[in-house]
């Protein structure tokens, strides 16, 4: 059979998760590290990462509001997505995911967002006319009270939130390295650590966008783009990211420890059919070349366009590399046979539903909301600067 | 504290506004949500006798026999003893209910057999399989073997 290497069980030939499924975490990943950027801007009061505190909540927001898209477009029936909702089902970890995503938008973010930019909401409702003016008022709910008073009471809340909100990250992504993680029958997902290392290139991920995010919108909109910020946000990424390599290695040296029954079909897949994906594209260009890239501005001093260029490079290549780490657990985890004793070919479809053009419409989309929000909801000018 | 309970009229109102989203989710869920659903388990209970009320398209090989003994006798005798009628015949029931008008079906044993028989590494090794081509060389398979008693 073209395609297929060994022996492979009829059902295991063609892949049932497409592309789509592999862009889902990730879209999931960026809002859960997005958000947890700007949470530790908040919570801990860290001063240099506070300009790109909004941008973070909105690029958050933006990817969040994407992130169902590509599993409604696998399932097909999108209509039929509202039955999680109306007829919960208790014991499906996907099914209950619905209400972890419905509490993560509902209450943390648009919450938090909306507290956060109540004052300036009210502002416009006031400066804009027409229906802009209509759409700004009923974001305000009517109050129109911005008293000190009032806004230290938002601040307060919206602390609450904050730190509600960080936990609900965690819940939100760890749950979908959960789903994979929990999947016994699959030696390639079937870990505990799964969760863990989903989380933490989570927040890789999510920061290295607000690395980029930050620097394109303030370039758009003609604000400074701070160095120290920059500086900042470099320096977080470099110590998650190597929190989350650990972890992978830590997987990793386990896997060749233990070394059970589906070790060595799983080490050829590696060396053969994942080869490009995950040698070159996650570990060493997606990884070891971001790390010293960052790891390098920790110990010596660049000059400052230097040091833009360097974290610009090694934000692309970090998305690139998490892109890459989703490639190879959800396609990976099906390239081989549970008899272990043959592969098969996964082929990404290209103008079809679950093709790769859905998958690249489905990536510039939230850089288009993310557009609208900013003209919505401007981020503002240098007022949160330390 | 009555200063602080004046300064959050707004988040009175963003309450309200996610109570009344909450109130119109239960009330469309109440509309929506079938009565039975739950009844039994995680479906709709009335599904059961919805299902019960179609029409049957199987009628069981006990009934085929009543009419058919002699064949019946040589299945039974035969290889494809433990096959249904249907297996092959098709769903016959309403043959069964007026026979002359409702003719049943006879598979043409040419693209039939190898359904079951075509070799296939992900069938059991013990089952009987062939490789049509070298097998039968373009003829039907009927030619050489009954339907209904196949070991020649
Ligand atoms: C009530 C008696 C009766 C029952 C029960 C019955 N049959 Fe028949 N069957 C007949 C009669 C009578 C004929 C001959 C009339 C005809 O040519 O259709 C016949 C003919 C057939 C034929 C030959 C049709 C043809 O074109 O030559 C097949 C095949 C057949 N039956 C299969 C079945 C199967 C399978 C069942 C069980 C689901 C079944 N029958 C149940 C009475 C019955
Ligand atoms: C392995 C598949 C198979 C099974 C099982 C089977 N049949 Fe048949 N049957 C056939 C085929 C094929 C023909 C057509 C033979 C032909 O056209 O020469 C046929 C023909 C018939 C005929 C037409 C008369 C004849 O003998 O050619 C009757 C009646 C019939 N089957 C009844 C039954 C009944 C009753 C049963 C269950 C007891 C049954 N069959 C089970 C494959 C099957
Ligand atoms: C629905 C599946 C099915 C279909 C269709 C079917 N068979 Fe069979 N066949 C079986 C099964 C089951 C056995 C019994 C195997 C066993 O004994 O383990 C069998 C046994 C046989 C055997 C005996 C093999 C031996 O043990 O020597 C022959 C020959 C045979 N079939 C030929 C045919 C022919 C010819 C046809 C087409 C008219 C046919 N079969 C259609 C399922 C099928
Ligand atoms: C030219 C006559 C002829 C034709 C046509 C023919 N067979 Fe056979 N078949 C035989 C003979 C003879 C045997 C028994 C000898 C043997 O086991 O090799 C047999 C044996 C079998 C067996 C049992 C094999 C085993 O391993 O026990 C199966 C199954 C079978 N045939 C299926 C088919 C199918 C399916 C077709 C149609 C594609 C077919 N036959 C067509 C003559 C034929």
């Amino acid at each position: 059979m073209p395609g297929v290497d060994g022996f492979m069980y009829p059902n295991e030939v063609e892949l049932q998760w497409s592309i789509l499924i592999v862009l889902y975490p990730y879209l999931t990943g960026l809002v859960a590290g997005a958000f947890i950027l700007a949470s530790l801007a908040r919570v801990f009061n860290v001063k240099e990462v506070q300009p790109t505190y909004r941008i973070a909540l909105l690029t958050a927001l933006a990817f969040l509001l994407v992130a169902p898209l590509p599993l409604q477009l696998h399932l097909g029936h999108p209509e039929r997505s509202i039955e999680m909702y109306l007829t919960p089902h208790k014991t499906s970890a996907m099914a209950m995911f619905g209400f972890v995503y419905l509490w993560y938008l509902l209450i943390v973010l648009l919450m938090e967002i909306w507290l956060d930019y109540r004052k300036d909401i009210v502002i416009l409702s006031r400066t804009k006319t027409g229906f802009m003016r209509l759409v700004y008022r009923i974001l305000t709910l009517g109050s129109q009270n911005i008293s000190e008073e009032s806004r230290r009471v938002d601040d307060r809340v919206g602390l609450i939130v904050t730190i509600i909100g960080i936990p609900s990250a965690f819940l939100l992504h760890g749950y979908v390295g959960f789903i994979f993680g929990s999947v016994k029958a699959n030696p390639w997902w079937s870990t505990p650590l799964m969760p863990v290392v989903f989380l933490f290139s989570a927040m890789v991920s999510g920061i290295a966008t607000v690395l980029l995010v930050y620097q394109v919108v303030n370039k758009l909109r003609g604000q400074p783009v701070h160095m120290f910020c920059l500086d900042a946000i470099a320096k977080y990424l470099f110590y998650v990211f190597v929190i989350d390599f650990s972890l992978e290695m830590l997987d990793l040296v386990h896997r060749i420890y233990e070394s059970d029954e589906s070790f060595r079909s799983l080490d050829f897949m590696v060396h053969t059919k994942l080869y490009f994906s995950q040698i070159i594209l996650q570990i060493m260009l997606g990884t070891l070349v971001p790390l010293v890239l960052l790891g390098a501005n920790q110990v010596m001093k660049f000059g400052e366009s230097t040091r833009r260029k360097m974290y610009t490079v090694a934000g692309i290549l970090t998305m690139i590399g998490i892109f890459a780490m989703r490639w190879n657990v959800v396609i990976g985890g099906q390239l081989f046979s549970k008899s272990f004793l043959g592969y098969t070919t996964y082929k990404v479809e290209f103008a079809t539903r679950e093709g790769l053009l859905p998958a690249i419409a489905l990536l510039l989309l939230p850089l288009g909301i993310l557009w609208v929000l900013l003209k919505l909801l401007p981020p503002g000018e240098e007022e949160q600067t330390a | 504290m009555q200063k602080i309970l004046r300064e959050s009229g707004h988040l009175v109102r963003l309450a309200l506004v996610l109570a009344a989203g909450f109130l119109i989710f239960m009330a469309v869920r109440a509309a929506i949500v079938p009565k039975s659903f739950g009844q039994y388990g995680h479906y709709r209970g009335a599904v059961l006798e919805e299902i019960r009320a179609k029409p049957i398209s199987f009628a069981g090989r006990a009934t085929c026999e009543v009419c058919h003994d002699e064949v019946a006798k040589t299945k039974s005798e035969g290889k494809h003893a433990g096959l249904g009628c249907e297996a092959c015949h098709g769903p016959s029931a309403a043959h069964t209910e007026d026979p002359t008008t409702n003719h049943a079906f006879k598979p043409n044993p040419a693209t039939l057999c190898v359904r079951c028989h075509e070799a296939d590494r992900a069938r059991p090794k013990t089952f009987p399989q062939v490789t049509s081509k070298d097998h039968a060389n373009g003829m039907s398979c009927g030619d050489c073997h009954k339907p209904h008693s196949p070991k020649i």
